[in-house]
Order: C-alpha cells, then sequence, then structure tokens
C-alpha cells in the first residue's frame, strides 16, 4: 500500500523534477523565469503533437525540448540583451505558453497518446536494484523517463559543483561583474542556461501530457509550473533537494485521492494546500537561518550591463 | 638594453553619453617598471585601465601589447594576453572560497580541490603572499580580499598588472607588504601600472608616471627628476597651496560625552566595545582606522540609528542612547550626518534637489498632505551659496558630480544650524579642489562652535584637519592622539591594534 | 563580434521617448498581424473587428469596460506595493480572499442593500488587505523574499476557495453541480449608465490613489522606501510601518476588486473569479511605468484588447487562444521597447576606423 503510493509519488514528482531543476538553473545564471508554466505548456502541447504524429517517443521528447527553449530564447533575448524586468517578462511568457498550447490543442483535443508510446514508457524494472526489499519497488520499478530523471540529477550535481562550467555559472548568478572581469562570458553563460531550464521545463511538460495524463486536454500544467517556481527555494537551489522535494510534492498532489480511497475522507482542495504552505515556511525558515550559502543568487533579477558606471 | 614595452596606448578616446572621460590619451609602459597613473578623481585612470581590461571599449585609437595591436571585445582577451587587473571595488564571489575565486573563468573542466590549494600554496610562497584557500570570502578582511585578487591575477598567468586605489583601504604597515610584494613582481619581469594620487605612495614605489588631467594625458615623468609640487601642479592645471587651515580650538564642557558604548550588529557580534571619548564644541575630532573597524556603527549609533547594547551617550547632559532619530530632533538636538554611502544613505539618488531636502523638513510639517514650497526655497538658496552645479532644482541629483551631490548633502546637514556634526569620508571621490571646498566649510561650522566628527581615511588628511584623532581597531578604541606630537607610522601602528608610549590622550 | 555599441541613455526628450514607444506598439501589431497570417487568418480583418468588437455599440463598450474596472483596481492596488519595491504578485490571492470575505458577508447576514455593499466592500478590503500584511510583516521584520511568498498565498486562497465550492459551501439547490449559492439582491452592486458602479469606484480611486501617492506625507515615504531603504532609516522613517501600511493598502484594493467581481459580476464566489487579473494588472501597472494616472489608459488599452479578442472568439470562431498569443506577442514588443528608452545602439565607431585604415 504505502510502497504503490510512493512509486506512485514519483511518477506525480518527475514533471516537478524536471522543472524545478530547469528554473534552477536559470536561477543560478541569475534569472528568476516566472515563465516555467508557460514553458511547460510549449513543450506539453509539442511533444504531444509530435509523438500523435510519429508515434517516435524520441522525437516527441526532442519536440518538446526544443519548445521550451524557444519560450526560454525569447524570454533570454528580452531579459538578458534587452535588460526588460524578468518578473514581468516571465509572466507574459506564460501567458503566451498557455495561449500557443491552448491554440495548437484545438484540434488534437481529447485524442489519446498512440500506443507505442505508452508501451515505451511502461515500467521497466532494473535488474538487481528492482529487487532491493521496498526501496527497488519505490525507485527502480518505473519508465525509462523517471531514470532518465535520476540520472539528469546526477549529472547536474556533478555539473554545478565539481566543474569549472559549473563552478562560473554559479559566479555569474552571485556576480555578474566579478565573473566578467574573471573572463567568463556571461552573456553566453545566461543563454545557455537560461535554454537549458527552458528545455527542461518543456520535458517535465511532455511527461505531464504524454505519459501521466496521456489525453490531450485543457489546462493539463494545472499550476505545476508555479510548484516548481517555489521548489526551487524548497531546495535552496539544489539538485538533489530539489529531486527530494519533487517527490515530496507529487506525492501530496495525489495524497487526497489515496487517502479518499481508503475511506479517509479529506478534501484533495485541502491537501493541495500543503505545498504552497511548506514553500512559505520554508521560505521564512530559510530567512531566519540567514546561511548566506542558503541564499539565492546574490545577482539574481539585476541585468548585467558592463558599461554601467 | 633597450626595455620591452609591453604597454602601449595610442590617441584613446571614450566617452560615456556626452561625458568625455579620455580624449587621445597616451601612455608607454615598460616591463620591469611600476608605472604610476596619477591624476585627480574623474580625471579618466579608471576608465583607461578599464579599457587596458576589456570592460570598456575605446571610441577610437590603438592598444598595442607586446609590440602587437590588439582589440578586446571582452576581459577575457584582456586575460588572454596576460593582463590582469585589481579593480577598486573587489570583484570577487562573496559566498565563494579563495580557491574558488582564484580558479573561476579559468580554462579546464574538473574542479579538483586538493589540486587547486597545491597550486595556490606555490603562487604565495613564490610571491610572499598569505592567504587561507578554504576560507570564504565574507568572512574576508579588506587585505586579504585584496590578496586574493593579486593571486586571482597571477594564477592567470599576468605579466601585466594593474591595481586601482590599492592603497585607499590599507594601513600603513599593509601597504609596506603590498609594495614590498610589487617590487617582487618587478624583479620577476611583469610590467604593474598603479592608479593613485597620493603622491608619497608615487614617489615612493613608481619608476615612472603619467599625469591625467580631465581625460587627458598630460605628461610622462621619470619619478626621480620629478619634485612633488610639480606634480600637483600638472594634475589640478595650476599652483595650488596644499595647506589645510587648522583654527584653534577652545576646550571647555564637552558637547558630546560617550561612555562604555558597545554595540553589536547582526554581521559583527562585537561592532563596538567599551567606546569613550568626549566631543568638544568647536573642535574636528578625527576617526582613523581600517574601513570596517566600527567607523558606520559608531556614526550610526549617535545619529540614533543603530540600538546599542550598553553604555550612554550625553548630548549637554542629557542621554540620548536608545532615542530615534525622531525623538532627537523633538527634544531639539541639532545634529547633522553624512553617511559614507551619500547617495545610498543621506539622499535618494532619483530624486531632485528638492525632494531631497524634505527628507529632513517633512517630519516637521503639520498634516498629512506633502508641502514642497520652503523646500523648494531651501534647495535655491543652497545652489547659489555653494555654487552647486546643477540645470535646476528639479534635475535628479544622481546625475550630478560627486563634489556637487556632496555639496547638496553637506548643505541641507548645515543648513539645519547643528550643534554636532558627524562626517564619514566626505571627502571620498571628490578631486582635490572639491575637497578642499569641503574641509573649508568643515573648518567654517568648527568656527561657529560646532564640534565635528570626522571619519577620514587619509591620514595625512587627518593630520593635518583634525585637533585630535581616535584610532579604531576591530571595534576597539585603540587610542586618542595628538597629531602634533605622533607620525602616521604610530597611527598604523594603532590601527593594526597595537599600542603606543607617547602623545596618547584620554 | 557584432560591430554594435550600446550606450546608456543621458536624457531623452519626452517627443522622442513618446516616438520609440508608439513605434514598438506599430511594430507589435505589424509582427502580431503577421503571426495571425501565418495561421492561417487575414489580420486586418481581425483587427478591425477587434477593435468593432471591443468599441463598436454602446453594449461592447459597456463590456470592455466590464473589463476595464477589475484590471484598473487591482492595478492600482500592484502600484501602491511597486512604488514601494515590494513585489507584491499576489493580487489573485488578494481578490479571491476579498471575494471570500465579501461573500462570508453577503450569504451569512441580512442587512438592507446599502449597508449589505458598504460590509461586503469593508470585509472584502480587510480581508484583501490580511492577505497582504502576512507577507509584508515577514518582510518588515525579517526581510524575507516577498515574489515566492505573495505567489504561493495566490494558491492558496484559490484552492481554499476551490475547496469552499465543492465542499462545505456547495449549494445544496444546484443538485449536485459544484457552485456557491447566488448571492440574493441586496448584494448586488447597482448599475450606472449600464455598467455596475464599479467603474465610478475606479475613477475615484485612480484620483484618490494619485494624490496619496504624489501628494501626501505617506506617500512620499513609501517613494523613498522603495529608492533606499537606508536613505529611509537615514531620515528616521519606521520602515516596517511604512511596508505594512502600503501593503494592507494594496491588499486591500485588490480585496476590493474580489468584492466587486463577487457582487456585481459573478454574483457569487467562484474559484475562477479572480481570472488572471493579479497577475496581469502586475504587466499593465508596470507598462504604466508606476503612474496612477497612466494606469487608466493602459488598463483601457488592455480591456479593449481582452474584449476584441472575445469577439472575434464568437463572431469569427477564431479561437480565444489567438487572443492570448496576440496579447502576449504585443506585450513582448512593448516591453522590449523599454531597451531603447534606456539605451542607445550605434554601431560601433571603433571598428569603422579600423576598417578605413585598412
Amino acid at each position: 500500500m504505502l510502497v504503490g503510493f510512493l512509486a506512485a509519488a514519483i511518477i506525480a514528482g518527475t514533471p516537478l523534477l524536471f522543472a524545478t531543476l530547469g528554473e534552477i538553473f536559470s536561477e543560478k545564471a541569475g534569472h528568476l523565469n516566472l515563465g516555467v508554466e508557460g514553458m511547460m505548456y510549449m513543450g506539453a502541447i509539442v511533444g504531444f503533437i509530435v509523438g500523435l504524429n510519429t508515434h517516435n517517443p524520441i522525437l516527441a521528447m526532442l519536440g518538446a525540448v526544443f519548445a521550451g527553449s524557444a519560450g526560454a530564447l525569447l524570454y533570454a533575448f528580452l531579459t538578458v540583451s534587452l535588460r526588460v524586468n524578468q518578473t514581468v517578462c516571465g509572466l507574459t511568457l506564460t501567458i503566451f505558453g498557455e495561449g500557443f498550447a491552448s491554440f495548437l490543442g484545438q484540434r488534437v483535443m481529447g485524442s489519446i497518446v498512440p500506443g507505442d508510446i505508452k508501451s515505451f514508457f511502461v515500467a521497466r524494472p532494473i535488474p538487481l536494484l528492482s529487487s532491493i526489499p521496498y526501496i527497488g519497488e519505490i525507485f527502480f520499478k518505473q519508465d525509462v523517463f523517471v531514470y532518465f530523471g535520476y540520472l539528469t540529477i546526477i549529472l547536474a550535481t556533478y555539473y554545478l559543483f565539481r566543474t569549472k562550467k559549473g563552478l562560473n555559472l554559479r559566479a555569474v548568478g552571485e556576480s555578474a561583474a566579478a565573473a566578467d572581469a574573471s573572463g567568463i562570458n556571461v552573456t553566453l553563460y545566461k543563454y545557455a542556461h537560461i535554454l537549458l531550464g527552458g528545455a527542461l521545463c518543456g520535458l517535465g511538460g511532455a511527461y505531464m501530457s504524454l505519459v501521466t495524463v496521456p489525453v490531450w486536454q485543457e489546462h493539463i500544467i494545472a499550476g505545476r509550473g508555479w510548484i516548481a517556481v517555489a521548489l526551487v527555494i524548497f531546495a535552496s537551489w539544489n539538485p538533489i533537494k530539489a529531486m527530494l522535494g519533487a517527490f515530496l510534492f507529487g506525492g501530496l498532489s495525489i495524497l487526497g485521492f489515496r487517502l479518499q480511497s481508503m475511506g479517509i475522507r479529506i478534501s484533495q482542495y485541502l491537501i493541495d494546500m500543503l505545498p504552497y504552505a511548506a514553500t512559505i515556511i520554508i521560505v521564512i525558515i530559510s530567512t531566519r537561518k540567514n546561511k548566506k550559502e542558503d541564499m539565492p543568487p546574490a545577482d539574481l533579477n539585476n541585468p548585467y550591463f558592463r558599461e554601467e558606471r | 638594453m633597450e626595455p620591452v614595452i609591453a604597454i602601449e596606448m595610442k590617441n584613446i578616446s571614450k566617452a560615456f553619453g556626452s561625458v568625455k572621460a579620455n580624449e587621445n590619451v597616451n601612455l608607454t609602459v615598460f616591463n620591469g617598471e611600476i608605472h604610476a597613473l596619477l591624476g585627480e578623481n574623474g580625471a579618466g585612470k579608471s576608465t583607461l585601465m578599464s579599457m587596458l581590461s576589456g570592460i570598456y571599449t575605446p571610441d577610437s585609437g590603438s592598444i598595442s601589447i607586446l609590440g602587437k595591436e590588439v582589440e578586446f571585445s571582452s576581459p577575457k582577451d584582456s586575460i588572454a594576453l596576460g593582463i590582469g587587473m585589481i579593480h577598486q571595488h573587489f570583484k570577487l564571489v562573496d559566498v565563494m572560497t579563495a580557491k574558488e575565486n582564484m580558479v573561476m573563468g579559468s580554462k579546464g573542466i574538473a574542479l579538483r580541490g586538493k589540486q587547486l590549494t597545491k597550486e595556490m600554496q606555490a603562487i604565495c610562497d613564490r610571491y610572499g603572499l598569505d592567504i587561507k584557500p578554504d576560507k570564504k570570502v565574507y568572512e574576508m578582511s579588506v587585505g586579504e580580499k585584496q590578496t586574493l585578487e593579486i593571486i586571482k591575477v597571477l594564477y592567470r598567468g599576468a605579466k601585466i598588472l594593474i591595481l586601482d586605489e590599492p592603497t585607499a583601504v590599507l594601513t600603513p604597515q599593509e601597504i609596506k607588504r603590498l609594495f614590498a610584494i610589487l617590487r617582487n613582481m618587478k624583479e620577476q619581469g611583469c610590467a604593474i601600472v598603479i592608479i593613485t594620487h597620493k603622491l608619497n605612495e608615487v614617489m615612493e614605489i613608481s619608476d615612472r608616471i603619467t599625469v591625467l588631467r580631465r581625460g587627458q594625458s598630460i605628461e610622462t615623468v621619470e619619478t626621480r627628476d620629478v619634485e612633488v609640487s610639480r606634480l600637483i601642479e600638472m594634475m589640478v592645471g595650476k599652483k595650488v597651496d596644499l595647506a589645510l587651515e587648522k583654527p584653534h580650538c577652545c576646550q571647555d564642557t564637552p558637547l558630546l560625552k560617550v561612555d562604555g558604548l558597545y554595540v553589536s550588529t547582526k554581521e559583527n557580534k562585537h561592532a563596538l566595545e567599551d567606546i569613550n571619548f568626549d566631543l568638544f564644541p568647536g573642535e574636528i575630532l578625527g576617526v582613523a582606522g581600517v574601513a570596517g573597524s566600527g567607523q558606520k556603527e559608531i556614526c550610526e549609533t549617535i545619529a540614533g540609528l543603530l540600538p546599542a547594547e550598553k553604555g550612554r551617550i550625553f548630548f549637554e547632559n542629557a542621554n540620548i542612547l536608545g532615542k530615534t532619530p525622531r525623538d532627537i530632533i523633538r527634544l531639539g538636538i541639532r545634529m547633522g550626518f553624512i553617511p559614507e554611502d551619500r547617495l545610498g544613505m543621506g539622499l535618494v539618488g532619483s530624486m531632485d534637489m528638492v525632494h531631497n531636502m524634505i527628507l529632513r523638513d517633512y517630519p516637521n510639517q503639520p498634516g498629512f498632505f506633502l508641502r514642497r514650497k520652503e523646500s523648494t526655497k531651501k534647495a535655491e538658496r543652497l545652489v547659489e551659496q555653494l555654487e552647486i552645479l546643477t540645470p535646476n532644482v528639479h534635475h535628479p541629483i544622481k546625475k550630478l558630480s560627486g563634489g556637487n551631490i556632496q555639496k547638496v548633502l553637506l548643505g541641507r546637514e548645515i543648513d539645519s544650524n547643528p550643534k554636532v556634526l558627524i562626517t564619514a569620508y566626505p571627502a571620498r571621490g571628490l578631486d582635490i579642489g572639491a575637497s578642499y571646498k569641503i574641509y573649508d566649510l568643515l573648518n567654517e561650522q568648527k568656527k561657529r562652535g560646532v564640534g565635528v566628527l570626522f571619519i577620514g581615511e587619509d591620514l595625512d588628511v587627518l593630520m593635518a584637519l583634525c585637533d585630535r584623532i581616535m584610532v579604531f581597531c576591530g571595534g576597539k578604541m585603540t587610542g586618542i592622539v595628538n597629531p602634533e606630537e605622533i607620525t602616521k607610522e604610530d597611527i598604523g601602528l594603532l590601527m593594526a591594534g597595537g599600542s603606543l608610549e607617547k602623545g596618547v590622550q584620554s | 563580434m557584432i560591430p554594435l555599441k550600446i550606450v546608456k541613455r543621458d536624457d531623452l526628450p519626452r517627443n522622442k521617448a513618446m516616438l520609440i514607444r508608439i513605434a514598438s506598439v506599430a511594430l507589435s501589431i505589424a509582427f502580431a498581424g503577421l503571426v495571425i497570417a501565418l495561421l492561417g487568418y487575414n489580420p486586418i480583418t481581425i483587427f478591425t473587428s477587434m477593435v468593432k468588437g471591443a468599441l463598436g455599440t454602446k453594449i461592447r463598450v459597456q463590456q470592455t469596460t466590464l473589463k476595464a474596472i477589475p484590471l484598473l483596481i487591482t492595478s492600482l492596488g500592484i502600484l501602491v506595493a511597486f512604488k514601494m519595491k515590494f513585489w507584491n504578485i499576489g493580487g489573485e490571492g488578494q481578490i479571491m480572499m476579498g471575494a471570500f470575505a465579501a461573500s462570508a458577508v453577503a450569504l451569512n447576514l441580512n442587512l438592507p442593500k446599502p449597508l449589505m455593499l458598504l460590509s461586503m466592500a469593508v470585509a472584502a478590503m480587510v480581508m484583501g488587505g490580511l492577505w497582504a500584511f502576512i507577507p509584508a510583516f515577514f518582510k518588515a521584520k525579517m526581510g524575507t523574499n516577498e515574489t515566492i511568498f505573495t505567489l504561493m498565498l495566490n494558491y492558496l486562497a484559490i484552492k481554499f476557495v476551490t475547496y469552499l465550492q465543492y465542499g462545505p459551501w456547495k449549494d445544496p439547490a444546484a443538485q449536485g453541480f459544484p457552485k456557491i449559492a447566488t448571492f440574493s439582491k441586496e448584494a448586488i452592486l447597482p448599475s450606472v449608465g449600464g455598467v455596475h458602479m464599479g467603474w465610478i469606484i475606479a475613477l475615484i480611486l485612480v484620483v484618490l490613489v494619485y494624490v496619496f501617492l504624489n501628494h501626501t506625507k505617506k506617500g512620499y515615504e513609501i517613494s523613498v522606501v522603495g529608492e533606499s531603504i537606508e536613505t529611509a532609516r537615514y531620515a528616521g522613517m519606521n520602515i516596517s510601518s511604512v511596508i505594512i501600511i502600503s501593503m494592507l493598502l494594496s491588499g486591500g484594493l485588490c480585496g476590493l476588486t474580489g468584492m466587486i467581481q463577487a457582487s456585481a459580476v459573478e454574483k457569487t464566489l467562484s474559484a475562477s473569479l479572480s481570472a488572471n487579473y493579479g497577475f496581469t494588472a502586475i504587466i499593465t501597472t508596470w507598462l504604466a511605468g508606476l503612474n496612477a494616472i497612466a494606469t487608466l489608459f493602459v488598463c483601457v488599452a488592455f480591456a479593449i484588447l481582452v474584449q476584441g479578442g472575445n469577439y472575434i472568439q464568437i463572431s469569427m470562431q477564431v479561437p480565444a487562444s489567438v487572443a492570448d498569443m496576440i496579447q502576449a506577442i504585443i506585450l513582448f514588443f512593448v516591453l522590449g521597447s523599454e531597451f531603447f528608452l534606456q539605451y542607445k545602439v550605434t554601431f560601433h565607431k571603433y571598428f569603422k576606423v579600423k576598417k578605413e585604415a585598412k
């Protein structure tokens, strides 16, 4: 029972995991992108349409990557090159992404994901690992995309904290001026990681439309982009904590229905409030602790202009 | 042997909007020399060097490095050619360690902690530097940060080193150490450019001097062939008398008495410890110390902005500790405060002069609505009295020059006829003419019987202007001295936490 | 390297700034037209019918006004917070909680109409204000980041109302349909000139907010806190109280929007009542350059866009999403044009000289 629930929590949390990781990259480059929801929508619809037409899961995911990073490119051009206010620009991207998905989605409304894609995303137990009691059941009897998620988190952690490129990225987010003076190409780093962030958000969106829901419907993302923005703080910009947070919040999102099926009557809508309430508490606690390492990147939200005097 | 030309800058021009920061500037620096770039604040020294380090791109002119003409589009290009710049405002990442700051921006993939520690140690050994590789920047003192900047530049294999006002924040002893390091690097064939406006240091360290004035290069001279007075003339454009007046000060009963003051802040548990001093009417009491020794805290505590842990502050026998700035005004105590960060604390940069006058006036206005009339008049009066250069009193003050901004602030504070005037680095960033104007204004206040607390950094100025100097080190007072009886080195010793036998007063 | 040189502008003459703004709007419309054409529609007919749909007849003008009212009042609320550089993106939640409080009054009290409406408005403003007070309190006392805090409170409010709608407040008379009971006549805002009187309230508020921010001591304090906390501290202002007062006001105005929407438009409480006004208002406030009077014009322009979008959806079978995308495209352009107001872009002289030399 519990094991089944936890395994389902991981599936529910996987879109959050990708979107949160995407936003971490963007914020580490100093850009608060509130367009996560929009980019997830763009990835969800493009991934879905490509999947519907090609029956190829890989192409569908690549389509989502493309769509998510296209949205991010727009955001990057406006906020990096044109130094537009990040909050306003991100919100606009969300409006755009939702409109975009809704428009393209008209023609495929109610369509079901083709069988070859569904069968690609069935649970594939990993030999040996899946036979570990409890742990194996929960973590290693999942679909390939979930495994891809684990891998991405490991790579992201390595990249951020064990490579020079990752160090440079953190420097850009902490102080663009210092990074620039050290010979780091600030504009390139910002563009690259905002785009990478968009690609990951797109993947998260596509997982929603191809696996979690497997039917196209309006409002398919349903605020998960915003939870991802919250999770970034919850995770204090750390990929590993982001993964744990994503699974935790994924679990909360399905908890109500589980409890109801067990005969415990509690509204899902009240449980839905928990992730948001938890994030608020985390925000308060992290301010209280006032540990410099857990603070947002210091140059977050500041446009950078080298010749500023 | 012909010396090798390391840097050659020809006819460099650079404008920011309508301001010509550099105009046809020429500079030649040889390998194995320490070249001083001398000029007043705003003469264009930093702009010129920022073009050499790739931060700015020149509008016209050419730059050659080791005989080859180059074009920089970013600092990266400049670093690749072996140029390293140490900025006046350090370009370090606070939450990272020393070695992370050192390696950031360099080539390669993996981040190897142990190897970095070794490499850092090797550089330290070679040039006689000292730093802890795993210390976070936010825990470092100013001196350590500067050492780290130097290591960072050396790690990149820089052969050409540019230092922008490196001594501004150091004690005389630290300056000596820095100069030893620079001489060591010069011996190893590096070309070094040092930007400064301190003449005695120029004479001590440099081989040649290029003087800039109002964006133009005036002359390059050999240091050993030149007199200080001649340098000043080149910098300012005319002969100036740099003697500061020190009117006699009559002490009777103290105006302000600080007694056993302890202050702790969020960042620093021991921001101030056991501070005791008197401020007399008609005296300028100087405060010397390395940056961050408690100067900011003592100013803000007296002004009622910072709560104290314990102690007392008497203003004409009334204890004002624990009173808010509003309370202090209500008690009829007239106090003026010129904070260190003029635009960030004393004024609102994006607002005009009128609204900056209102900052002091509005609490005394009755009712709900804002009145602008009186403040407009005051602003206009100050423009006339202090010869403030501004298109009109409705012009955002951040667009004025540094000297004029300071006149707005000082003018506003003096206009309220204060009995005590607290000033933190009032001449910082101003050119010689503007600085002396400010010193004159302070002396004028002193003659009127105002007690002035003067936080300074230039020890020459402190000694020439102040009646007594109080020295701070790490939040403690290490002595109050009479500038007539001691030397700069003595003050340096106190700044570093030492103690003196002679010249100490209480 | 691209031979472009970017220079920060010193001062831009007003007429030139205006020209850049107009050019950006024109360009954005042209670009949106291109997108429309790519989607297979005729851009000229789409644009003309959007204008007709928003302003063509008296009823359509009334519809447009109906859209402008909540946007305008919310924008004014957001403006008060933004003036202080407090990034209140919690307008959605404050609207919701305001609507919730107004509904609680409307559904549970039995009062004569004027008193009823007044109590609803007061309850809504207090509740909206309280919802904004929470992040303001933590910001003032602990320096907690308000962007995420207010954002999260939006979702708490929306989920809370959803819970009410599907749970305890579900109307038993609605035959299982998840909706809350409709208000009684006493709780419905009267119309003036064919539109509910919210438009009069909104216009009065524009003037009040303008005077408050520009001509009162409190308004001055808000601007100083927004420009520099340190300067405010130096001047002896009570910063916590400035933050809290202005956020109470900001949230109160958003709450009032909630009351007006519940009372005059939905005539009940529903989870979709805030309809993204809280987010859209951030954009309109920003585009209006944080000026109360300009907010009026931007909000009306926005309402025309929205109403025009609705109209083409019905009359030309163009999906509503097309209108959303046009909106976003125009926004992107107008936002991007801000850059050209602050910076001047020229070809690099340095490189030109080099070429001539060769």
